[in-house]
């Protein structure tokens, strides 16, 4: 019983994570039809701002106060970065292929995703690097499970960012916006949306969500380098195919889901097999039921 | 700008797809305030000039101009904020938003707020959302779908999803409206009302309006000046009376006269 409570919260904690950076891919699907193969090196590169600024923060504040208002300060600076990664990622890759086949959009993904993490290795070295305490770490004993405080903080920033974008979706005209240009992004664009923009504040919003993701994953799991974006961007990709990709609950449940069943796995005797449930996940998932789990099936328009 | 400069003009408008010319020097203008037919059989390019209007197509050559713009390298919403807005033929609703968020999506230009405001929930956000609300309420009113303001679109029966095209169109605060086949699919009654809120809608916003129509009875019924096409060119242009007793008219649509046929 500890075990399977244990497991569960290693789980619903990484899942948030995963959950975070499949927003970003969902949303981007939804509006564009593509999937940004990049996206998990933005994740990346929020985590590398994270070590750059934590370990600057590091160096001037002092106090548990100071501690937490720098780790936020961190977390808004991180954002900064991958949102204006995330614009001329897209303005610049993506927009002049708009009407272009999709699978030229799909192959610059691919290679933005390589100038990233081979950039990535050339303006940060290649070299694994160790996050920055940003807060003090704390042992919590609840019962029988040991948790740290990092769990619960990574699970309260993620419910507050879904729980701000969900606002943002549903509560404000952009998010309308979102939502009738990921309906029809012809229409929309002749109903006066002006589509370019709302792209554009899509891309900047996912690679913010992936930035905030970066930043609980290297208080998580310090160990950071250029490639790191690379496998949890593929799970949070299943992720987001499971919800069903262009839903944005779905991205939330998928990312939970795959973190939780990664979690079981790796404490089952099928350990060495954690890191290739998802694609099972994936395979199982496109056979039998490919619009995910909340996807409406649409067939083709003609 | 004086009220007696038109609102659109086209000229020698032509657009080919491939070696097909679908719409061949297409001349019109249209004056504020106006009601226009654009007829013709099945084929002659009546969607497609809408599509060149609205930017969905650049045309192969000719100029497009709204108000006195040009609209060549616009694309579809710059197109929509010079004041031209449209429905489609075949329903096109954000069937997934209500009722209300469709309408609100449509003026989406015309409330002005940043993200900032939004997340912080500033005055200006309120204020803008409470103004979008209350305009998207009042077109609904106009079309009596008030009552149905949170259905999700998809769920309206069809004659309501026909006026909701109308509304949502009418929030970008267009000066001139397209109206592609609005009777479609409509009984008789329904056009009949159909008939008066165009007039109404004419009357109160003021736009001009520009209407595609198979419904030979509402378009010379409401059209002050009827432009027919056929095989991409304009074949005849005139009042409702005039263009019924053409025989250039009666030709296109019933084929050429017996006697000349055999003769």
């Amino acid at each position: 019983m500890e075990d399977f409570l244990q497991n569960l919260l290693n789980g619903i904690a990484a899942g948030s994570i995963y959950a975070l950076i499949a927003l970003g891919y969902t949303m981007v699907y939804g509006v564009l039809k593509l999937i940004n193969f990049a996206h998990g090196d933005i994740f990346m590169i929020g985590s590398f701002v994270g070590f750059y600024a934590g370990r600057y923060m590091a160096r001037h504040a002092t106090g548990e106060a100071a501690s937490l208002g720098s780790a936020a300060l961190v977390l808004l600076l991180a954002m900064l970065v991958c949102g204006i990664v995330g614009y001329l990622n897209e303005r610049i890759a993506y927009r002049p292929l708009r009407n272009a086949p999709r699978i030229a959009s799909l192959i610059t993904a691919i290679g933005v995703s390589f100038l990233l993490e081979y950039g990535g290795q050339m303006v940060f070295g290649p070299d694994p690097k160790f996050f920055p305490t940003l807060v003090e770490k704390k042992i919590i004993h609840l019962g029988t499970i040991t948790t740290t405080n990092y769990q619960f903080i990574v699970l309260a920033v993620a419910i507050v960012f879904m729980g701000l974008l969900q606002y943002i979706i549903y509560g404000t005209k952009f998010g309308r916006a979102l939502r009738a240009v990921s309906f029809n992004f012809e229409t929309a664009s002749l109903m006066g949306i002006p589509t370019d923009r709302i792209i554009s504040m899509t891309f900047v919003l996912g690679s913010m969500l992936a930035a905030v993701a970066g930043i609980l994953y290297g208080l998580s799991y310090p160990k950071i380098d250029p490639l790191m974006g690379i496998m949890p961007g593929l799970k949070a990709f299943v992720a987001a195919v499971l919800g069903g990709i262009g839903n944005v609950p779905g991205a939330v449940v998928g990312g939970l889901l795959i973190g939780i069943i990664e979690s079981f796995v790796g404490g089952s005797q099928f350990s060495s097999y954690r890191d290739g449930i998802a694609f099972v996940i994936l395979i199982v998932i496109l056979l039998f039921r490919p619009s995910g789990l909340f996807g409406r099936y649409e067939p083709e328009k003609v | 700008m004086p009220a007696t400069e038109p609102i659109l003009e086209s000229k020698n408008v032509t657009i080919r797809f491939g070696g097909l010319t679908a719409v061949s020097n297409f001349d019109l203008t249209v004056n504020p305030r106006e009601l226009v037919g654009l007829i013709g059989p099945n084929g002659a390019g009546k969607t497609t000039i809408f599509n060149m209007l609205t930017g969905v197509y650049k045309p192969t050559e000719g100029d497009i101009r709204v108000g006195a713009v040009s609209t060549r390298d616009f694309k579809p919403y710059q197109i929509t904020a010079l004041g031209l807005a449209r429905t489609f033929q075949n329903i096109r609703l954000f069937k997934e938003l209500t009722v209300l968020e469709n309408v609100k999506a449509g003026g989406h230009i015309h409330y002005k707020y940043s993200g900032t405001s939004a997340v912080l929930h500033t005055n200006r956000f309120h204020t803008a959302e409470e103004q979008a609300e209350e305009d998207a309420l009042r077109l609904l009113d106009l079309f009596d779908l008030r009552s149905r303001a949170q259905y999700t679109a998809r769920n309206l029966p069809y004659g309501d999803q026909r006026r909701l095209e109308i509304a949502r169109a009418l929030a970008a605060r267009p000066r001139l409206l397209l109206l592609d086949e609005p009777a479609a699919g409509l009984n008789t009654g329904e056009t009949a009302a159909l008939m008066t809120k165009i007039r109404e809608i004419r009357d109160r916003f003021g736009v001009a309006i520009l209407l595609i129509e198979h419904n030979m009875e509402l378009v010379m019924g409401i059209c002050e000046r009827i432009i027919v096409l056929n095989y991409g060119k304009t074949i005849a242009q005139g009042t409702p009376d005039q263009i019924q007793t053409n025989p250039v008219v009666v030709e296109a649509y019933l084929g050429e006269p017996v006697e000349a046929a055999q003769l």
